[in-house]
């Protein structure tokens, strides 16, 4: 056996199958993730696309967009409108974030990190994916069938029961999140398999990367959240469908139900979409400082007992159903509770900086815009805990600007400074520096425009899912409609030049980062080989990735 | 894949199966709804409008299984670290099964104990509760019993007695065929119907996934059972029988929950809130 990574790919090894039946029949974690990427992609155009119409009719008062667009769907503005938000939103969680966190950087680097020669269930993963793009084609009948599912992505009843929405578009809905469900349910059963069996030799958690503890983490959510949701939407279905009355009063039954297991699913699924991010984070804060992060196992159990607590704070959520005050401190404090871990992660990532010999490379300027970004949506959430300003702020842009900055400015963001850490080792390209340089600065400007005044807008009282809004709220929709047309510039100009550079780039090299890259991905040729860690990497002797001091 | 390759892991070949699985669960979805909506899908009446999708969703698992067992059977492939992980798949699994099973106990518990505003009493009034002393205790006994024939069939082939492991993995089988004999029959009798309001809907659909998942833990004990005829299982390596006998185990579990719960705790007398 090679002792040492190095050795661990043979060219002869790069044989891949040729033509559609390479993807459609992969067992390659590498390409795969690839798919889960360019899907990723995919959604990403049109989920960007909806918000912008979003933008475009919220730029002033009246109704002006969508009374065109609505006529052009058949459908009437106002519902359309709905349509657009819910697709929007869905999109964006489970056709976005997760497939290019989980799905894409997962399964291209997880199993590199830990020197395993691919996941542990080769097959199931491609099934993982390929039940993606029906999940899609579902979410796009459901917004189009019928008068389109208008009911936010949340699905309350009663607006998503027979009462609300009785023609077939919220069964697409439905039927599209569960087949959603069942491909994130396999790929989490994939990554613990992988994450728990097939460490290199030597390699303990204790020394696995952060990446790697992040996906394992982000893999229990979703195995026992995801299930969760499946029973909601099932009873959904059958109270749709079979006359059940789980969430219907009439018969007994009560819609508040439906409210607890969706948050049950859907505050772990938040998590789920932050996590990577954190581990992707770290990773490049410690490659561009040049030094071991800082407090790596405080990180680790930092993001085990974000995951933990996570599954306990649903409720906060539901301020506003009429729980009891009891019911009500404890949800605070348990959220409020969460903020100590996060706080862990902020100031370990200030603290790997520190003293650290930093070069701002475009991943590296992502990461430090996520730190910035995701801590302004933190602060904010922190407010948002407390149930007596929820209860102001419940339902309004504030709530909006909130989810935005943790999400689209914190996840959306390290998927860039993944998307540019790993650009050489997936496409063996190098992506011009400059370019990436002005695809923050503006990216960073544009959504910064965009979301900050929503803040404004939201302690103003002005409420979230309207087409319309009195005169009162113009000002500041303009300019965050200002941002949404820098954000869209911004987001154009990348297209472009990744096209250009992914078929005319310069050729890259293994290792393009330097001393501060101390994963084993680091060690194969970039673009990775087909195959790779044929022969296993030895931690038992230390880091084989790791650089001698100089 | 390299015959060199210097790792304990199986790197398994490209497999049609799991893009035919995926676009086979579409078919099934839009069948479903179409049948939902009564729409025209392929000129198929009622129900029926999802038989295309099932029938291939079906055939896809059947391919793919066989594909696993050849692997393991033939080719020789399932090291001890696969092994390892094949198992902690089949863990997994079940864990996510159970939190599917938390939802429909969440839906019953917020109901009956009175978390829901909408409900008065449970039972609720004018639903006539099965007696929990009679049916639902024969099927208890059944699926006891039937834990403790799993368990001789799994010891007999820890024993390396293929034959008599596939005899009481067939008396198992025919335990689970028949609990889910006495169900059909139990709800055929039931003085509700699933359209009377919260408590049959919660009483379905959590009796009714479990049945469910013991017409699939059947189906896996049976396959086991013809393996163990063809003496597929040795001493050390038996994971396909293993992951049928957690399954049925875990099914075994659902249902002492929703004997002690559904059934008799919470069944009579009436309480209110």
């Amino acid at each position: 056996m090679s002792t040492t990574a190095t050795h661990a790919h043979d060219d002869h090894h790069d044989h891949a199958p040729k033509g559609i039946w390479r993807w459609l029949n992969s067992t390659n974690h590498k390409d795969i993730g690839t798919m889960y990427l360019w899907f990723s992609v995919l959604s990403a155009l049109v989920g960007g696309g909806l918000s912008f119409l979003i933008r475009l009719e919220l730029g002033e008062p009246g109704i002006q967009v969508f009374n065109v667009v609505g006529e052009m769907m058949g459908s009437e503005a106002k519902q359309f409108y709905n349509v657009t938000v819910t697709a929007h939103a869905l999109l964006m969680v489970f056709f976005v974030v997760m497939p290019a966190l989980i799905g894409g950087f997962g399964n291209w680097m997880v199993p590199m990190m830990i020197g395993a020669p691919d996941m542990a269930f080769p097959r199931m993963n491609n099934i993982s994916f390929w039940l993606m793009p029906p999940a899609l084609i579902l979410l796009v009948l459901s917004a189009f069938m019928g008068k389109g599912a208008g009911t936010g992505w949340t699905l309350y009843p009663p607006l998503s029961g027979l009462a609300g929405q009785p023609d077939m578009s919220v069964d697409f809905a439905i039927l599209s999140l569960h087949l959603a469900g069942a491909s994130s349910i396999l790929g989490a059963t994939n990554f613990i398999t992988t994450i728990l069996n097939m460490r290199a030799p030597g390699m303990t958690m204790h020394k696995a990367p952060l990446f790697v503890w992040a996906t394992l983490i982000t893999a229990v959510l979703l195995l026992l959240a995801m299930p969760v949701l499946a029973g909601a939407l099932t009873m959904l279905l059958f109270d749709r469908n079979f006359g059940t009355a789980f969430f219907d009063p009439a018969g007994g039954g009560d819609p508040i139900l439906w409210q607890h297991l969706f948050w049950f699913f859907g505050h772990p699924e938040v998590y789920i979409m932050i996590l990577p991010a954190f581990g992707i984070v770290s990773h490049i804060v410690s490659t561009f400082s040049r030094k071991p992060v800082f407090g790596y196992l405080g990180m680790a159990y930092a993001m085990a007992s974000i995951g933990i607590v996570g599954f306990i704070v649903w409720a906060h959520h539901m301020y506003t159903v009429g729980m009891g005050v009891n019911y009500r401190a404890y949800f605070v404090a348990v959220t409020m509770a969460i903020a100590v871990p996060t706080g862990i992660k902020i100031f370990s990532w200030i603290a790997t900086m520190w003293g650290g010999s930093i070069s701002f490379k475009t991943p590296m300027v992502w990461s430090i815009g996520f730190i910035f970004l995701f801590t302004v949506g933190g602060v904010t959430g922190v407010v948002l805990a407390n149930a007596g300003m929820d209860i102001v702020m419940h339902d309004t842009y504030y709530v909006v600007a909130h989810f935005h900055y943790v999400l689209s400015l914190g996840a959306i963001f390290a998927i860039f400074a993944a998307f540019y850490y790993w650009f050489d080792k997936m496409t063996g390209k190098v992506y011009p520096e400059w370019a990436g340089q002005l695809h923050f600065w503006t990216t960073f400007v544009g959504v910064n425009v965009l979301f900050f005044p929503q803040h404004f807008l939201g302690l103003a009282g002005m409420p979230r899912r309207y087409i319309d809004y009195p005169d009162i709220f113009a000002e500041w929709n303009m300019v965050s409609t200002w941002g949404a047309y820098i954000t869209m510039a911004s987001t154009v100009f990348f297209l472009i030049v990744t096209l250009f550079v992914m078929i005319g780039g310069r050729k890259s090299v293994a290792n393009p980062w330097g001393d501060g890259a101390t994963t084993l991905e680091w060690t194969v040729d970039s673009p990775a080989p087909f195959h790779t860690f044929e022969d296993t990497p030895d931690f038992t002797g230390g880091n084989p990735a790791a650089h001698p001091a100089e | 894949m390299s015959a060199q390759a210097n790792h304990p892991y199986h790197m398994v070949n490209p497999s049609p199966w799991p893009a035919m699985g995926a676009f086979s669960a579409l078919l099934l979805a839009i069948g479903a709804v179409f049948y939902f909506h009564d729409e025209a899908f392929f000129g198929l009446p009622g129900a029926y409008k999802v038989a295309p999708g099932l029938a291939l969703v079906v055939l896809t698992m059947a391919l793919w299984w066989r594909d696993v067992v050849k692997e393991s059977v033939k080719e020789h492939v399932h090291s001890d670290k696969v092994s390892t992980g094949l198992r902690m798949g089949m863990v997994l699994f079940i864990a996510s099964e159970v939190m599917f099973f938390a939802a429909f106990f969440w839906a019953f518990f917020h109901h009956s104990l009175g978390f829901s505003t909408a409900t008065m009493q449970w039972p609720p009034e004018g639903i006539e509760v099965l007696d929990a002393w009679h049916l639902p205790f024969y099927n208890t006994v059944i699926l006891l019993t039937s834990g403790v024939t799993v368990t001789r069939a799994h010891l007999y082939i820890e024993a390396g007695m293929n034959q008599k492991a596939a005899k009481w993995t067939w008396i198992t089988a025919v335990l689970g065929v028949l609990f889910l004999g006495l169900q059909a029959f139990e709800y055929g009798h039931a003085a509700f119907g699933l359209s009377d309001g919260i408590y049959p809907s919660t009483f379905y659909l959590a009796t009714g996934f479990h049945g469910f998942h013991v017409f699939v833990g059947t189906t896996f004990l049976i396959v086991c059972a013809m393996r163990a005829q063809k003496n597929q299982f040795s001493a050390e390596k038996h994971i396909g029988f293993q992951s049928a006998a957690w399954y049925w185990h875990f099914v075994d579990v659902v249902w002492l929950f929703l004997f002690v719960w559904v059934y008799w705790l919470l069944g009579t007398p009436v309480r209110t809130f």
